[in-house]
């Protein structure tokens, strides 16, 4: 490795995908727009994925624990599919509610009392 | 790597691929077909259950499959049929419902077993990664179910609704499995437990892992303060998904909730057992009291069924194998008297949403004495009256909390008990005591299988009622493989 090169220390990875959770958390919540709550949706995922990369990342760092590494990578990936597939269902449903409404803003869903 | 390690997850394999076959048939058959695809997917739930018999059968020594990721073991068997069951009679009842509505039912019937495939999975997961994917599968067949009726703007409101609280939930979860990896490195269930046995210091990331998992399973289980979805989900929802989704989800985290707490982060459960007290004596509290004002009956055994995953609640705090076996057998008992009582709300619906005012019921005991009666039985079983299966079914819990020493937790839930008599009476006043409308009728749907089906839930209410020893006996055959001995 250059030796001018400081590797990013795991922990703040961490202190990231924290961030990222708590910004996709409150997006969910707060947010009206279907697609920005979409967004914040795949937001959260996302910091999941980036903690599991972290930690096997520290767990890949010491030989003693560096047969943990695999769990978390492997994890990611089903995430990823499991993001997809949401993103599928949600889009088709936000799209049948378009089609009924022409709005996509959660605000205007108060047929039933939320 | 030999093909014989797939032999025990035939089961699973083989409800996949019916799955996909019934899907493409509905497809070809378009709005024909109904009844014929409820047997196909019926049959091939039955094929299921005949496969989990012959080569998913529990075997000594042999706990594992698939290189750990799921077990084979008696808790899984008993959830696997339990779900199955439920998702059975769905199929059934709504047969005639879907034939009646504008809607085809391939893709219906499709979504139904991809969902109980998903439950299968939930059960006997024995890694964070299977039962994530198990979760997620039942999840998403869920959001679009609830969905179905496209053109319905209600259906598309519960579904949106859910679909952004639900996929919120699993984020809770898969970022609380995350900090678990990292304070373990481990997503075997087995491996998860002898960690947190061996070690006994305070470790910040492992604890926020497990209250954030926590959190993700009262959301799936609709507990307070997680449950702002089911109204809105049950009501909006066609009435069969509104039966579905309140009995074979609800069991199947139920059986999650069981395999992570109870099993995996057992050592650890004295430190969250007085958020699981919270939980579930909220959660009781909550679903009665805000019952007592629903007008719709839909919105009303929502709230309903909010309660009763509290009063399962109060067995996992419990936290004893008696506790364990006991939240089994209510799940069981649950699953048959609501989706009984859903069944009778099916039956009045001729077309559309009508029929879920509690005043649609006036009168019709005098009209339709034999189905009227069949609701008089649901009802008292919710309510926990002897002598229903409802009542054995709250007594197990009851006492094993009392046998935990959670005096209090079981006086709470007792008195809620109390209260729930008034809103599911209700609806047995509007049906003997109130006069209906004598110019206008409610008419009833006419259809066999929904009757049998009815019928089904009715002897297994009474007959559960008065004898349930057997599936004591079966649940309790269940508590060995979870390790509480």
């Amino acid at each position: 490795m250059n030796p001018t090169m400081i590797p990013i220390p795991s922990a703040w990875i961490l202190y990231l995908s924290a961030v990222l959770f708590v910004i996709g958390a409150i997006g969910v919540l707060l947010r009206r727009n279907g697609i920005s709550i979409f967004l914040a949706l795949e937001l959260m995922l996302n910091s999941a994925n980036l903690a599991f990369a972290s930690f096997a990342f520290r767990f890949a760092g010491a030989s003693a624990t560096a047969a943990h590494a695999l769990n978390g990578q492997i994890f990611i990936f089903f995430i990823i599919a499991v993001a997809a597939a949401e993103a599928a269902v949600g889009l088709a449903l936000f799209i049948a509610m378009y089609r009924r409404k022409e709005t996509i803003d959660v605000d205007r869903f108060n047929i039933l009392r939320w | 790597m030999s093909l014989s390690q797939f032999i025990p997850f035939l089961p699973e394999i083989f409800l996949a691929v019916a799955g996909f076959a019934i899907l493409l048939a509905g497809i070809s058959l378009g709005k024909r077909g109904a009844r014929g695809l409820s047997l196909l997917s019926l049959g091939s739930l039955a094929v299921t259950a005949i496969l989990i018999w012959v080569v998913g059968r529990p075997v000594e020594g042999a706990h594992t499959i698939l290189g750990g990721m799921l077990f084979v073991d008696t808790f899984a068997v008993y959830f696997k049929l339990l779900t199955m069951t439920a998702s059975g009679i769905v199929l059934l009842m709504s047969a005639g419902y879907l034939e009646r509505s504008d809607y085809s039912p391939g893709e219906f019937d499709a979504l139904i077993l991809f969902a109980t495939l998903g439950m299968m999975i939930m059960a006997s997961g024995a890694n964070l990664v299977s039962l994530y994917v198990g979760l997620e599968l039942m999840a998403l067949s869920q959001y679009v179910l609830v969905g179905y009726f496209k053109l319905e703007l209600k259906s598309n409101e519960g579904a949106v609704k859910y679909f952004v609280l639900g996929a919120l939930s699993s984020g809770v979860l898969v970022y609380g499995i995350s900090l678990l990896y990292g304070a373990l490195g481990t997503l075997d269930l087995g491996a998860i437990r002898a960690a947190l046995t061996a070690s006994d210091t305070v470790n910040w990331t492992l604890n926020l892992g497990i209250i954030l998992v926590g959190f993700g399973m009262l959301f799936k289980v609709a507990a307070v303060p997680f449950h702002v979805w089911t109204p809105d989900a049950y009501e909006g929802a066609p009435t069969p998904v509104t039966a579905f989704i309140s009995v074979g989800p609800k069991a199947a985290a139920f059986a999650m909730f069981l395999r992570l707490f109870l099993g995996a982060f057992h050592p650890e459960l004295a430190q969250w057992r007085i958020v699981m007290w919270i939980a579930a004596a909220a959660t009781v509290i909550y679903g009665n009291i805000a019952a007592l004002t629903q007008d719709n009956v839909k919105r009303m055994l929502a709230y309903s069924s909010i309660a009763h995953a509290g009063y399962a609640l109060i067995g996992i705090v419990a936290g004893t194998a008696m506790g364990l076996w006991s939240v089994m057998v209510y799940m069981l008992i649950y699953t048959f008297m609501n989706l009984g009582a859903f069944g009778f709300v099916i039956m009045l619906e001729t077309r559309g949403y009508a029929g879920e005012r509690v005043g649609d019921y006036a009168g019709l005991a005098k009209r339709h004495p034999g189905a009227a009666a069949g609701m008089l039985i649901f009802m008292l079983s919710l309510a926990g009256i002897p002598p229903t299966a409802g009542f054995m079914g709250k007594l197990y819990v009851f006492s094993s909390a009392v046998q935990a020493g959670y005096i209090w937790l079981v006086v709470i839930a007792v008195v809620m008990s109390a209260v729930s008599l008034y809103y599911y009476f209700r609806i047995v006043v509007e049906m003997y005591l109130k006069d209906g409308d004598e110019d206008e009728p409610a008419p009833l749907v006419r259809d066999r299988w929904l009757d049998a089906m009815i019928g089904l839930c009715v002897f297994v209410t009474l007959f559960l009622g008065v004898y349930p020893a057997p599936v004591v006996g079966l649940a309790q055959s269940g508590v060995h493989a979870l390790g509480l001995g």
